[in-house]
Formats: structure tokens, sequence, C-alpha cells
């Protein structure tokens, strides 16, 4: 028996020195900035085409655009970056740029107004899926010629089909397809006509504070920085952003101090790593809206008095307080709090007694049966059962509808669903992006397919709030165009059939050390250029 | 392989969800969401679509992933390096720990060392991965700090050795880079063990159940007669016995591992092709969901010639 008694003890002692061995305690390197994230919607990295979170989050930092935010001093709205200064044609059409001198890519190529008519150019010629944001001007791969126009090499004209508001048209611009990219380099990796789309899938080409160390898709992605930058070499020599799935994972990393930062903690996580020494937990209010909208199809839904009476039949602050504590906060406005014009009413809580009296005025006093459908997203569905809850103390059953996120958007992008509760998140920053969304409707025929509109998904046909919206469009006074969405949201609130419940907080915990972070809050993406350690 | 491929293709294409919408997004317009159509071929027949799938996969072309945008090939190529390390790890463990337990627990039948053995493997089978994996990263990394954390190295040395084989212990080896294979080494340690406790459970089981029928064999009894020591009997003339059968459940369960494990590599955060299959398939990304299931088949054919080739070995009869 000695024989396999040996070997078993043998293994046992191998196996624990050679754990103890080589424990160590990590720590990063001080100029070295260690993300945990779920980057697994990342698909290509070009600035034409990327319009997922952790692309514009990896974007953000490896291209310059025109305008852009300050990450220290986001509610200035837009500055200068590559363009120094511009102008505004007497019809409002013409902007004209002049682009700051002495800029220079990564690849030493200087930046030119050449670069900035070829990257505005190609992403509206590429028709990818983002193109929408500068194609919705008037821009088209045929006009493109006469209206993206570099005059010389510091001088860029753009020339949009009527007047907009000046305001629209600059933070369009400071989106993710707003990067300007190295044409010279892109130039000289087209295949096929592709102006370099597959080569900028993997690679980049830009002149911001970082360049592509990797990028190993559900793995992670590692940023070098830039010492050429214009705006000064960042502190963090590097950046990774590695990809882990689970919460309890991230907090482990956080705790043991292999990552400076976990972003994707859940509440049970940030209440478990709040207090602890050398962390620090922070909350910064995201773009992303939580809505339920009732489907002007079903003739139950299209009753004015209904609706109204739905508004009074959610526990805003009852979800607000329980489970969503810490993720979401009450917002019953179509956009997200920080953008221009955006609102703070909150006209409605829960109040069944009035919610009975106008169902009974509605002729519905015992109440009826409808359907919500949802995506299998854990906090969705608390929200889903919530109201479930609270409608049915107006004798209003609920039919749950429970999908994968594929699912659930094939029907509400068909108008077949009841009520539908989700989110929205705005797509560049300006106003515009939620009004012509949840305000405008411009066709509401089936065969006019808008699928990418709210207003039409719920099959709801305003038209003086959509003169509205296309008003504030155009209108070239930021300060008047402010007031105009508050107007627009404030009758919005009380005629929509559309519940806005909530708007997103993002907790993040980091390191103490992690200084000067900024995730963008609700406009734009992470910055990591700024970031101490 | 081809009845395997067509279940795969059939089960994909009836999935009720759109793959052009995870490429486009849902704020696409009409029109890039009809040239993402055509671009896959979704507007030809079911029959037609599978017919180019095959054509493609004969030319060892799996299509590009609708999730990662890189082709899948390259993908698996990245993603099963990362599960075979861990596999092969596991198995090995699973192997060492295993077959002198079940020999163990045979021989003392009834005492309280199979009692033990028992126990263990009960354990082994029941105790959900998720479970034991989160404990087992609590305590061996988060308190005690023996071990690393999840991911394959420490992230500032992830690139540090060239890829090879995509297996970092090997490639670090190769590299001469004795840090990084330290590194690797506390990585993996902890899935690895967790692995290999799983396959530990079901070898040492059989192993007990294969060593008992040949115990109680009356060649068995002869051989003690003739006087042999315990030990000729158990090793040489019981153990020599079982070896085939052996071989067969241990190639099954380094095949299951092969597969890889969804569970632990999410918790790990390793990068395997066990989660690459799994979130390809939640996002509709058939072309890596057939790929990854047509190597995974592959590995099992694979195995089961490998197998067949030791049998030769082992027993003479079979030569």
């Amino acid at each position: 028996m000695k024989p396999i008694r040996h070997t078993l003890f043998g293994a046992a002692i191998a196996l624990a020195t050679g754990l103890t061995g080589a424990a160590t305690i990590a720590a990063t390197p001080s100029n070295m900035l260690v993300i945990a994230n779920r980057i697994d919607d990342i698909t290509t990295l070009d600035p034409a085409q990327s319009f997922e979170f952790a692309g514009g989050d990896v974007s953000h930092n490896l291209y310059n655009k025109l305008v852009n935010f300050d990450p220290n001093n986001l509610d200035a709205g837009y500055v200068a970056d590559l363009a120094e200064s511009w102008s505004v044609s007497d019809d409002g059409k013409t902007i004209t740029f002049k682009m700051r001198p002495g800029v220079k890519f990564a690849s030493g190529n200087p930046v030119t107004a050449k670069d900035a008519e070829y990257s505005l150019r190609r992403a509206v010629i590429l028709k990818k899926t983002p193109s929408f944001i500068l194609t919705q001007f008037g821009f088209t791969p045929e006009n493109v010629k006469d209206t993206i126009v570099a005059t010389d090499d510091m001088t860029l004209k753009i020339t949009t089909d009527k007047r907009y508001a000046t305001s629209f048209v600059l933070n369009s611009m400071t989106a993710t397809i707003g990067g300007i990219v190295d044409s010279k380099l892109v130039q000289s990796h087209a295949t096929g006509g592709d102006m370099g789309n597959e080569w900028l899938r993997t690679n980049t080409a830009g002149s911001g504070p970082y360049v592509l160390g990797s990028w190993k898709p559900n793995e992670s992605i590692t940023l070098v920085a830039n010492p050429d930058y214009y705006g000064g070499a960042p502190a963090m020599k590097k950046v990774v952003v590695r990809h882990i799935q689970e919460s309890s994972t991230q907090r482990l990393l956080l705790e043991r101090g292999d990552i400076d930062v976990a972003r994707n903690l859940n509440p049970e996580d940030i209440a478990g790593i709040r207090g602890k020494p050398g962390l620090a937990v922070d909350s910064e209010l995201r773009g992303r809206i939580m809505y339920i909208a009732f489907n002007q199809k079903n003739k139950i839904l299209a009753n004015p008095k209904v609706q109204e009476a739905l508004k009074y039949l959610i526990d805003y602050k009852g979800m607000q307080d329980s489970f969503l504590k810490g993720q979401y906060v009450i917002h019953q406005a179509f956009l997200p709090a920080t953008f221009l014009g955006a609102i703070k009413d909150t006209p409605y809580s829960l109040n069944v007694a009035k919610a009975k009296k106008l169902l009974a005025e509605a002729g519905y006093a015992k109440g009826f049966e409808v359907g919500i459908i949802v995506r299998e997203a854990q906090e969705r569905l608390e929200m889903a059962q919530s109201i479930q809850n609270t409608f049915a103390k107006a004798g209003i059953t609920v039919k749950l509808t429970v999908g994968t996120g594929k699912q659930i958007l094939g029907i509400y992008r068909a108008r077949k669903h009841d009520i539908y509760l989700g989110a929205w998140g705005p797509d560049y920053p300006d106003p515009n992006t939620n009004a012509s969304t949840f305000a405008w409707n411009g066709d509401n025929s089936d065969a006019a397919g808008l699928t990418g509109v709210l207003a039409w998904r719920n099959s709801w046909d305003n038209a003086k709030i959509t003169k509205e919206t296309e008003a504030a469009m155009v209108e070239g006074n930021r300060d008047a165009r402010a007031k105009m969405y508050e107007a627009t949201q404030r009758e919005f609130q009380k005629v929509a059939p559309f519940a806005v419940m909530f708007q997103k907080i993002e907790q993040t915990g980091r390191s103490d050390k992690v200084k000067h972070l900024n995730l963008g809050g609700a406009i734009t993406a992470v910055s990591y250029w700024p970031v101490t350690k | 392989m081809l009845g395997l491929l067509f279940i795969t293709f059939f089960i994909g294409r009836v999935m009720p969800v759109d793959p052009v919408l995870s490429i486009v997004g849902e704020r696409a317009t009409k029109e890039v969401y009809e040239a993402a159509y055509k671009a896959l071929g979704l507007d030809q027949p079911l029959i037609v679509q599978f017919f180019f799938y095959i054509r493609d996969v004969v030319q060892g072309n799996f299509g590009i992933s609708l999730r990662t945008g890189f082709p899948v090939a390259v993908d698996i190529r990245r993603v099963f390096p990362a599960t075979m390390e861990l596999a092969t790890l596991g198995t090995i463990f699973g192997v060492i720990l295993g077959v002198p337990l079940g020999v163990l627990a045979a021989v003392k039948r009834g005492t309280w060392i199979d009692q033990i053995a028992r126990v263990v493997a009960l354990i082994g089978y029941s105790m959900p991965v998720f479970w034991l994996g989160l404990i087992g990263l609590l305590l061996f990394y988060g308190i005690l700090g023996w071990v690393g954390g999840p991911g394959r190295l420490d992230i500032f040395l992830q690139d540090e050795v060239q890829q090879v084989t995509g297996m970092i212990l090997i490639d670090s080896l190769l590299a001469g880079n004795i840090e990084v294979f330290r590194n690797a080494l506390t990585h993996i340690i902890l899935p690895a063990s967790l692995l290999g406790y799983y396959s530990l459970a079901y070898i040492s089981r059989m192993t007990r159940s294969f060593m008992l029928e040949q115990l109680n064999s009356e060649y068995i009894i002869t051989a003690r007669v003739k006087g042999l020591s315990e030990r000729s009997v158990i090793w040489r003339h019981a153990f020599g016995n079982i070896k085939v059968q052996l071989i067969t459940v241990i190639a099954l369960s380094y095949a299951g591992l092969l597969e890889g494990s969804v569970l632990t590599e999410i918790i790990f955060a390793w990068p395997g092709i066990g989660s690459y299959i799994t979130t390809s398939l939640l996002s509709a990304d058939m072309n890596a969901v057939m790929g990854g299931t047509v190597v995974v088949g592959l590995v099992f054919v694979l195995l089961n010639i490998l197998a067949e080739l030791l049998y030769q070995f082992f027993d003479p009869r079979a030569k």
C-alpha cells in the first residue's frame, strides 16, 4: 500500500508548496490603468461604423473630432478640438472650420482639413449604421464632393441641405462617427473600395491621446499613450480594459488590487466595497432612459384617459428606493438630465384612486386585460412585475411576455405589442436624438417602416409635437432652442402614450488612487487621458 | 459530421432571432439592414444557404463571426488553446489523483477510506461548479492570496510572450520566460484543479467499480493462493486488466472538458471555447456556433481514434 500513499501525499505536498511559493500580492503599475468592463459588444473600431458603448469608449480615446466635449467640464457643451474656430454663414447652411495648426497624427502625418474632409465623406459614403448621424443633414454619397469640402489645408466647409441649429450640427460632430482619421494611412490600407473599413476594424489611425496596442475580442483591449498628443502626453502610459463578465469576479479583482476600476458591479457588490479602505464608489448619470410605451393600435390604450390612468399606476418611488436603488433615478421626460433643454418635472406618482377615477371616466371601471413585453434582464423584469402589481390595483390584468432582447425587439419593431417596457439611449449628444424618436413621427403608415422611431413603433402620430420637434431642430439660438424642448417635453408628458420612468445611474468601483476618471456622463464616452494615479 | 452540421445549421436558421440586427444594430435604416441581409446571403433559400456553407467549411472557411467581426477560424484558433490548456491540466489532475483513489477505495472496500473516497466523489458530482469556483476564488485568491486571479495572466504581463501554440504555459517555456510561466501557473492552478476535481470524481468512481469487478474474479484468488505479493496482485494483475476500460473513461472525460466548461470559463474570465460558443449562440452568431460545434465534433473523433490506438498498445488481444 505504501506506493499509493506516497503518490497521494506527494501530489498534495507538491501542490501546496507550488501554490504558496508562487503567491504574490498584486498591484498594478503606477503608470498603467487597468479596467474591468464588459467589452463583448465591440465588433469594429472603425469610427465610421462603431456604434456600441464599449466601442465608443475606445474610439473616444483614439480619435479627435472637429469639436468635442471637455471631460473636465462637460456642462460647457462642445468646445474646439481639431477645429480651432468656426463660423456660420448668414443663411445658416454653411459652417466653415479653421483647423488647429501643428497637430500631428500618431503616424507623424500632419492633421489637415483634407483629412477631415476625407473622414466625414468616408462616413457618409460607407453608409454604416451610425451614418444617419451625418446624413440627417442632407449629405449623400453623391453630393459630398460639393457639401463637405476642404478649400485649403486649414479650412473645411460643410454645407447642409437646409438651415439647422448650429448646436445640432456641432453636437452631432462629437459623436464617434465624427472621429478624424489619417487619410494617407487609411487610403494605403484600402482594399476593394472599402475605404480602409476592414483595416480600421482592427487598427487605428487617429491623432488622439492613445493609440491601439491590441484588441482581443471578448478578452482585452490595450491602449498605449500617444506621446505626441497635442493636449500633452497622458499620465497613464497604458490602459488595459479587460473583459470580465461577472460582477463578483470584478469585485474580487478590485479588492485584490489587480484592477483599478470595476465598471459592472451590481448593487450588492457596490454595497460590499463601499467604505473599504483604498476603494471608492463613483455615481454618474448616464444617458439611458427606462420607459413604458402604449401601442396606439390597441383601442383601449389609444384612449387618452386610459393612458393618463396608467401613468398614475406606476410606483416610481417604490421602485427607485427598492430594487433600483443606486442604479436608476426617477426621471419623467424624454431628454436625459444634462442634455440641452432637459427638464426635471415629475408630474406623475402612484395614485390608485385617481387612476380608478380616470378609468371609470374612460368606461373601464372594471379594468381590462393587456400584455406587456419585456426583455429578460433582471431589472426590467422587476420593473414589469412591480407595474403588473400596481396595474392590478385598478383591475387591469397584465400578461407578461418575456423574451431575449432580439425577440422582444422584433415584436416591438413590428408594432405587434400592447405595452413595451424597455430602455432607450441617445445616439448622439444633441436633444434632437431623443426628440426625433420619442416625439417625431413623419409617417405613421405601416408601409413607412420607420422602425427606428419609437413614436412610429407605438403608432403614435401627433402633428403638433412633430412640428415643434422640427422647429427646434432648426432654431439657431441655443437658449431659445432649449426653451422649445422644455415646452415640448411638458406637452409630451401630458399627451404622449409614453411613461418615461427612470434615468440610469452608473456606479463604478475604483481604487481611491485613481483620480479624474470621467465616464462621459449622459452625453459622451469615457476619457482616459486626464486620469492620474 | 455532416449530420451534426445539418442539425446545427437548421436549428440556427429557425431560431427566432435576427442575425442581421446583431450586425447593424436596432437603429439601422432599412437600406443598411437590407444591404447586410443580402451580404449574409439570407435572401437565398435555406437549402442553398446550407450547400454554400458546406462548400466553405470543406475549404476550412467557417465564415465571419458576426459578433467579433473576425473569421471564425481565427477566433477558434485564439479560444481553443485556452480551453485545451485548462482541460489538459484538469485531466492530468483528475487522472493522477482519481485513479489511485479509485484503486484504493476498491482495495479497502467498506472501510473508512472507501467512505471518504465516496464522499469526495459525491461532492464532485453534485456541487455546482459556479459555487465551488467562486468559493475557491474567494478563499485562495481573495483572502489567502495564494493563487492568481481570474484571467490567464496578470494584466501587465499579457503581451510579453509571443504566441506560438496559444497555450501560455508552453509559449512561455518556448520563449524561456520563467516569470510569465510562473504567473500563468498561478492563474491556471485554481480553475484546472476545479475541473480536475470533477474529472477526479468521475474517474475515481469508474476505477473503483472496474477494480472491484477484477478483484472479485477467480484469477485474483488464484494469484493470491499462489502467494504473490498483494502489490503485484493489485497492480500487475487487476489494474493491468482495467487499463483499456480506463482509457475510454479518461478520453471521454477529457473530451468533455475540451468542449469547454462554460461556467468555469465565465467565473475565471477564461477566454475559452465554451464561453465563445455560448455567447455566440445567445447573439445568434451562427457561423461561430457552427464553427465551434464542428471543432468540438472533430475533437471527439480524434480522441476516439487516439483511444483506439492506445487500446492496441495496452491490450495484446487488439493487436
